[in-house]
């Protein structure tokens, strides 16, 4: 590991409220430049966690560090970071330019200097011209953008980012994604941004921390956590998963055997070593590793029988639910439409369902 | 609008009760200033013709002079004390969490409702065992106890208004708490200042029976007021005095209700809800 991968060093964080524990031992290393996500539903501790970077909170125990200083100790006001608010604490006494301008007054800057620098951040989040404007004249996107332009004018070494699109709209929020990555790849600070929205995550981060109760459950690329979850929790929390009961009855260099409900057995390349005979498993497959045919397939992939309980249309793909024999829960399966197969399926038809081994991850069970 | 709600719904009955009670409430109020222009002596129907006698010879009275410049030197360091105070106070009320903090509000918020004789008798039992000479000073003192909760009480909501997340984006931006304080905090809570300045100014200029246990050699108005009601030739002025008083006070109220107005809408608009 270089300097470079350990811009932000969280080492061995605890936190507590009294007796309530907000954060329990997570190290996260984050690298210059990238942009980092705090993943989580709420209470998890993603937000405890930032303020921490900023300054507003202190570890109970545990250190800090960004680019090799450690930050115990130093007050929100001297700290190379910026943070862009979740409700984004526009200062309502002030206008566009004088809030932009805010954190400048320490450098001392003459007067033409300020506005040469104002104007250029004005221009980069795409409101010239708005200097004059009140904070109650703004929609909800364009005090986002003051927010980013108040933070970023700064210069920080870290950008820290509260859930900044939480309160906006969908289609706004979507363009603002794009613009935000777009606006983190001009800048090349490194982002740190806490979000509930997995979505969200997945489309910004370079890489993303799934918290739960405080704790980092998975670190990782968003192929990563969406490919292959570490745990159930983690599985689910990212998009759909199927989850079948099973039980490992052998493994060898090649991978695991297991005997899952309703899918039969599975020969699963890679895990090893981590399950021995006997265990038991969940096996988790995506909606979209399943293909639904009309009779039973030939081949090496898994196959099993089942009858359609439920079909949604939703344009590009469809969305169905197939009951198999020993599965209480119907299996869910997403399709894409128009890609060759002319097997048309409708509710209650009985259909094959298919996967291939390899796209199965195995799960201990919590 | 159209009244069909069962709350906007009206209610003439109700509207009568309103309109009757304000009358009664202001009509003896409006007395005083209705016979400092009648051309008599004594307070009694029928008015006896418009004079402005009363109130002409008011301006050639030092005593009253003297007087109203007491009240005045009071009612402006008492309001900027209390003021000051109640900003910290209220700040501190707001935005930290403190053990003991729900007692401590309630015991700076008692002397509301406690009789101000019983302040009045414990502080001249407690100033004249420190051998503290009375003065104006001391009523200042006594005043402070009883400004402090008016202006904590209006500064809370002006606190209450704006997100605490407000002065941190300004810690983060670089500002220590004491600019903090000066660039964010007092612009925002500024309009809950002046309501508080004016309020706790007529509070005190107005208060009576503090002034007349802890003052000194020298009167303030109300206490001049008090001790003139002694000479029936000296009443029409008198109630010229409280007639502009009265309107004094009116003023500096609805002022500071009218610049305080936005306490809580104002901080509405200034964030994203």
């Amino acid at each position: 590991m270089t300097p470079q991968d350990r811009f932000i060093s969280i080492r061995n964080v605890d936190k507590y409220f009294g007796s309530f524990q907000a954060i329990s031992d997570v190290s996260i290393d984050i690298g210059h430049g990238e942009f980092f996500s705090l993943l989580g539903s709420s209470g998890c501790g993603k937000t405890t966690l930032l303020r921490m970077l900023a300054g507003f909170e202190n570890p109970s125990s545990g250190g800090i560090f960004i680019d090799g200083q450690p930050m115990t100790d130093v007050p929100p006001h001297l700290r190379p970071v910026n943070m862009v608010f979740q409700n984004y604490a526009i200062f309502p006494h002030l206008n566009v330019r004088d809030n932009i301008a805010y954190g400048l007054r320490r450098q001392k800057l003459s007067g033409a200097k300020v506005n040469g620098m104002v104007g250029e951040m004005l221009d980069l989040i795409k409101l010239p011209g708005y200097g004059n404007r009140k904070a109650n004249e703004l929609s909800g996107g364009q005090r986002q953008r003051v927010a980013l332009a108040r933070a970023l004018i700064l210069r920080p070494k870290v950008l820290l980012l509260d859930e900044p699109l939480g309160a906006l709209d969908k289609q706004l929020r979507e363009q603002m994604q794009l613009e935000l990555r777009e606006l983190q790849r001009t800048v090349g600070i490194t982002f740190v941004f806490v979000t509930h929205d997995q979505e969200e995550a997945l489309t910004l981060s370079d890489r993303i921390a799934v918290m739960s109760r405080g704790e980092v459950l998975q670190l990782d690329t968003p192929t990563g956590l969406y490919e292959r979850p570490v745990s159930r929790e983690v599985a689910s929390f990212i998009g759909t998963m199927n989850f079948f009961d099973g039980r490992v009855t052998g493994s060898d260099a090649a991978g695991l055997t297991v005997d899952a409900a309703g899918l039969g057995t599975l020969h699963i390349p890679g895990p090893k070593g981590a399950f021995t005979d006997g265990d038991t498993v969940h096996v988790a497959l995506r909606p979209e590793r399943f293909e639904l045919a009309g009779e039973a397939p030939a081949g090496e992939s898994g196959h099993a029988r089942g009858v359609v309980r439920n079909a949604a249309y939703l344009g590009e793909r469809s969305h169905y639910y197939v009951e198999l024999e020993g599965v209480e829960a119907p299996v869910a399966v997403s399709a894409q439409n128009g890609s060759g197969s002319s097997f048309s399926v409708s509710e209650g038809s009985p259909v094959w369902l298919k996967w291939h081994n390899e796209a199965a991850v195995v799960l201990r069970p919590e | 609008m159209s009244g069909e709600s069962y709350i906007r719904r009206p209610n003439r009955p109700l509207q009568i009760y309103a309109v009757v009670f304000l009358i009664l409430l202001y009509v003896p109020v409006m007395f005083l200033p209705l016979f400092s222009f009648n051309d008599s002596l004594y307070v009694r129907f029928p008015l006896e013709g418009f004079t402005l006698q009363w109130y002409g010879e008011l301006f050639q009275r030092d005593a009253v002079w003297n007087a109203l410049w007491n009240s005045v030197r009071v009612g402006v360091v008492v309001a900027v004390f209390s003021t000051t105070l109640g900003v910290f106070a209220a700040k501190a009320i707001t935005r930290y969490r403190m053990p003991g903090k729900g007692p401590m509000v309630t015991f700076i918020m008692l002397p509301l409702v406690v009789p101000l004789i019983i302040f009045g008798v414990a502080l001249l039992v407690l100033l004249s065992q420190l051998g503290v000479a009375l003065s104006l000073y001391t009523v200042a003192i006594g005043h402070m106890i009883v400004c402090l909760p008016f202006s904590i009480a209006v500064l809370i909501p002006r606190f209450e208004g704006f997100d605490a997340s407000i002065e941190e984006a300004s810690a983060d931006l670089g500002e220590n708490a004491f600019w903090t304080f000066w660039r964010v905090t007092l612009p925002m809570v500024g309009p809950g200042v002046v309501a508080s300045l004016m309020l706790t100014f007529t509070v005190s200029f107005d208060e009576f029976i503090l002034a007349f246990f802890l003052s000194g050699t020298e009167p303030t108005l109300p206490m001049y007021i008090w001790g003139q009601l002694r000479f029936p030739q000296q009443f029409p002025s008198i109630l010229a005095l409280s007639s502009i008083i009265i309107f004094v006070s009116f003023v500096l109220v609805f002022a500071g209700q009218w610049i305080n107005r936005g306490a809580l809408s104002g901080s509405a608009k200034g964030s994203v809800s």
